[in-house]
């Protein structure tokens, strides 16, 4: 969407409404006037979010056709659903930007605009389902919770809506896990091993450390973004290591113990390098994530093309 | 605002609040209150081998369908295709369970003191030729086209069937069958609507349709092809016979064919070997296929819980 | 905002939770017509069973006021209270209001 030029000083005083806005911890709505800027760090963060939804349909959704037991089958088919409905919220609040959903899906697709590293990493078990659920979803929860307040109105409604629906995700996930764990030996391994390699790729979805993030901050200032990497990763691992210790299992950082001067808990370093690398696209599964994506949008392509003429055909028809 | 949405959290150790637990995923027993005694004069194990019919249809078709999540041609038919899978999963899982219920010899053996609940003995511990799934469930997927027809002749014989089983003695599966006229409707109205516009939106999406209707009609028979063992519960008022629904289906599906501008194919034979099908556990090679990956970790964890 | 050919016009969803509520604005989707938008809205906005009542409209059919004419529109009765139905408290037992 381009700007229509105006006087400086009329910008200025829309500049300055919009500051007094965000200040007052009001909302923005689409058709108020915003900076550029503000409006580029939107349709960056939500559309990023939108495809995370999108992809993260992949790892889960490779499960479905091997859920060994029906009402397992149909949660996790439920949960893929609604994560198919999470993409669809973002992309409409993308699309209040003035951004089409058929450009964001071009820029996924062209590599162009990133989703979360996380799902760039197989899923190798019936556990991962549930270590999805409990932690990939439970980090997502963090992260998402303060964006119903973000400061961009449809995207904390679509927010809003998404958390309400995440809560019971992380839910399904966990009960698949503690179930498990009250199975066979065979089945507690596999909870154990599941956890073990997904600990590290789930601490580094809050993203780089805070003296790492270069968009962080003015993302805080304008109210986009509530919260600092590292203090959702902080409350992240607080919230998470009594749920573990009731599971019974182990989380893999020698390192994680109780701080009692900081009142939080102490833990190790992810390897940056390593997230450095799946940004970049050297994940074990990012061309495999982005094959999938391409194949069904460019094997949907006739679909859509028939679904639009006959609209447009019927359309003829009744104005005739 | 932060408390309101902090509560997500509440109760992730334990509590009953199911409240925003997706819908269809069976936390309601939509059975509640229903007599399940089985009704005086019919054969148990002829029950149990209906409800594994009816089960069966559903649960194979909607295993085929949810291939297609994540691979839909957009995020509106993709969220539509699920909702379509999860019903039909719903209707598989209390007509299985009704089947064990009718008959416990129906199900499969397994370890003493196994975990697996019945609806999953039968689903994953039941060998191929003992399903009874009809042939138009089970073959392997093609494109959205191939989806379309399937699930348009598969809906319209199971619509008809379903309004008829209503009134069936048996008071479950008379309330299996209420629950399931209203989602069929929806899953025939669906592809009624698709195959409309594929039939007249483009030239390629128009030799598409007509290429899956090409494969999938000959399959169309059997779903309206009456077994014996249909025939002897429809006399005890318990099931339907097919045959009895056949003249509406032919019409329903007349209707779609004469707007959609598509010439109704020639009347098939029902596809068998030797005169048995489905019904009577003999199948495509594609079912085999389909139950190895259904049935793998179940299968794998035998003692398993899930 | 750019109209991309390939793409299908965007539709605006309102839903009514339940008997005597107005329809919400929930969210909008992409449809082809009028009667795919309805059927879109009850999968993606009701999967939950909702709604019992579903409007959809084109998003070009909408016209909006536009936030620089706010103050004309809508200053005038900002300060009246009274005009807002909200402001009457009426018992739950009292039919047709």
């Amino acid at each position: 969407m381009t700007t229509i030029p105006m006087e400086p000083q009329q910008e200025e005083r829309l500049r300055a409404a919009f500051d007094a806005t965000v200040a007052r911890h009001d909302r923005i709505e689409p058709r108020d006037w915003m900076p550029d800027a503000y409006r580029g760090t939107l349709v960056r963060q939500i559309a990023q979010h939108a495809h995370s939804e999108i992809i993260g349909m992949q790892p889960e959704g490779e499960w479905i056709g091997r859920a060994p037991s029906l009402r397992r089958k149909a949660i996790l088919l439920a949960k893929v659903q609604d994560e198919a409905g999470h993409g669809l919220y973002l992309y409409s609040a993308c699309e209040t930007l003035g951004v089409s959903r058929a450009e964001l899906t071009d820029l996924l697709l062209g590599g162009r605009q990133k989703y979360s590293s996380i799902f760039n990493y197989p899923t190798l078990s019936y556990a991962d389902v549930g270590t999805i659920g409990w932690l990939v979803d439970g980090a997502a929860i963090c992260n998402q919770v303060p964006l119903c307040r973000t400061s961009y109105g449809p995207y904390g409604r679509a927010m809003i809506r998404i958390c309400k629906e995440e809560s019971f995700h992380q839910r399904q996930g966990y009960e698949l896990l503690m179930t498990m764990m009250r199975g066979t030996g065979e089945q507690r391994a596999m909870v154990q091993e599941s956890v073990d390699r997904f600990w590290w790729p789930v601490l580094m979805m809050f993203g780089p450390p805070d003296a790492h993030s270069p968009n962080s901050e003015r993302s805080m200032a304008w109210g986009i973004k509530r919260n600092s990497n590292d203090d959702l990763r902080q409350k992240f691992v607080d919230m998470t290591v009594p749920q573990a210790e009731a599971l019974g299992v182990t989380l893999p950082d020698p390192e994680l113990r109780w701080n009692e001067e900081r009142g939080h808990h102490d833990f190790g370093e992810p390897d940056w390098e390593e997230f450095a690398a799946v940004i970049r696209g050297d994940g074990p599964c990012n061309a495999q994530r982005l094959a999938h994506r391409r194949a069904a949008h460019e094997e949907g392509a006739w679909v859509r093309e028939a679904a639009t003429a006959f609209a447009a055909a019927t359309a003829q028809e009744g104005a005739r | 605002m932060s408390d309101e949405h902090g509560s997500v959290f509440d109760g992730l150790l334990g509590g009953d609040d199911s409240a925003q637990w997706a819908f269809g995923t069976g936390f309601e027993d939509p059975l509640a209150g229903v007599d399940t005694t089985t009704p005086g004069g019919v054969d148990p194990a002829e029950l149990a081998a209906y409800c594994l019919m009816l089960g069966d249809d559903a649960l194979i078709m909607s295993q085929r369908l949810s291939e297609w999540c994540s691979r839909a041609p957009d995020l509106e038919e993709d969220i539509a295709l699920a909702n379509i899978a999860l019903d039909l999963l719903g209707q598989a899982r209390l007509l299985l369970t009704r089947a064990a219920a009718a008959d416990p010899d129906v199900l499969p053996r397994l370890p003493e003191g196994s975990p697996v609940p019945p609806e999953d003995a039968l689903a994953f511990f039941r060998d191929e030729r003992r399903f009874r799934n009809v042939w138009l469930a089970e073959v392997a997927g093609g494109d959205f086209a191939h989806v379309v027809v399937r699930l348009l002749l598969f809906s319209v014989a199971r619509l008809a069937l379903l309004e008829r089983l209503r009134t069936s003695r048996d008071q479950v599966l008379a309330a299996v069958a209420g629950k399931g006229v209203k989602e069929v409707t929806y899953h025939r109205d669906w592809a009624g609507r698709w195959f409309l516009t594929l039939a007249r939106g483009t030239g390629e999406s128009r030799r598409r349709l007509l290429a899956a209707l090409d494969a999938l009609w000959p399959l169309q028979a059997e779903t309206v092809a009456a077994h014996p063992l249909e025939r002897a519960l429809a006399r005890a008022g318990v099931g339907v016979d097919p045959a009895s629904a056949r003249e509406e289906v032919d019409a329903v599906l007349g209707q779609v064919f004469a707007v959609s501008g598509v010439a109704r194919p020639e009347p098939a034979q029902p596809s068998g070997i030797g005169g048995r099908t489905g019904r009577d556990g003999v199948h495509t090679e594609d079912l085999g296929r389909l139950l190895a990956e259904m049935q793998a970790v179940a299968r794998a964890h035998p003692g398993g819980r899930w | 905002m750019s109209a991309d050919r390939r793409e299908w016009p965007l539709y605006e969803v309102f839903v009514r939770g339940k008997r005597g509520l107005n329809h919400v604005h929930v969210g909008s989707l992409h449809a082809p017509d009028d009667a795919m938008a309805l059927r879109h809205a009850r999968d993606v906005y009701t999967r939950r069973n909702e709604g019992v009542s579903i409007w959809v409209v084109r998003a070009d059919a909408i016209t909006a006021s536009s936030p620089d004419e706010k103050d004309p529109l809508f200053a005038p009765n900002g300060d009246k209270i009274y005009r807002h139905p909200t402001f009457y408290e009426i018992p739950d037992d009292v039919p047709h209001m």
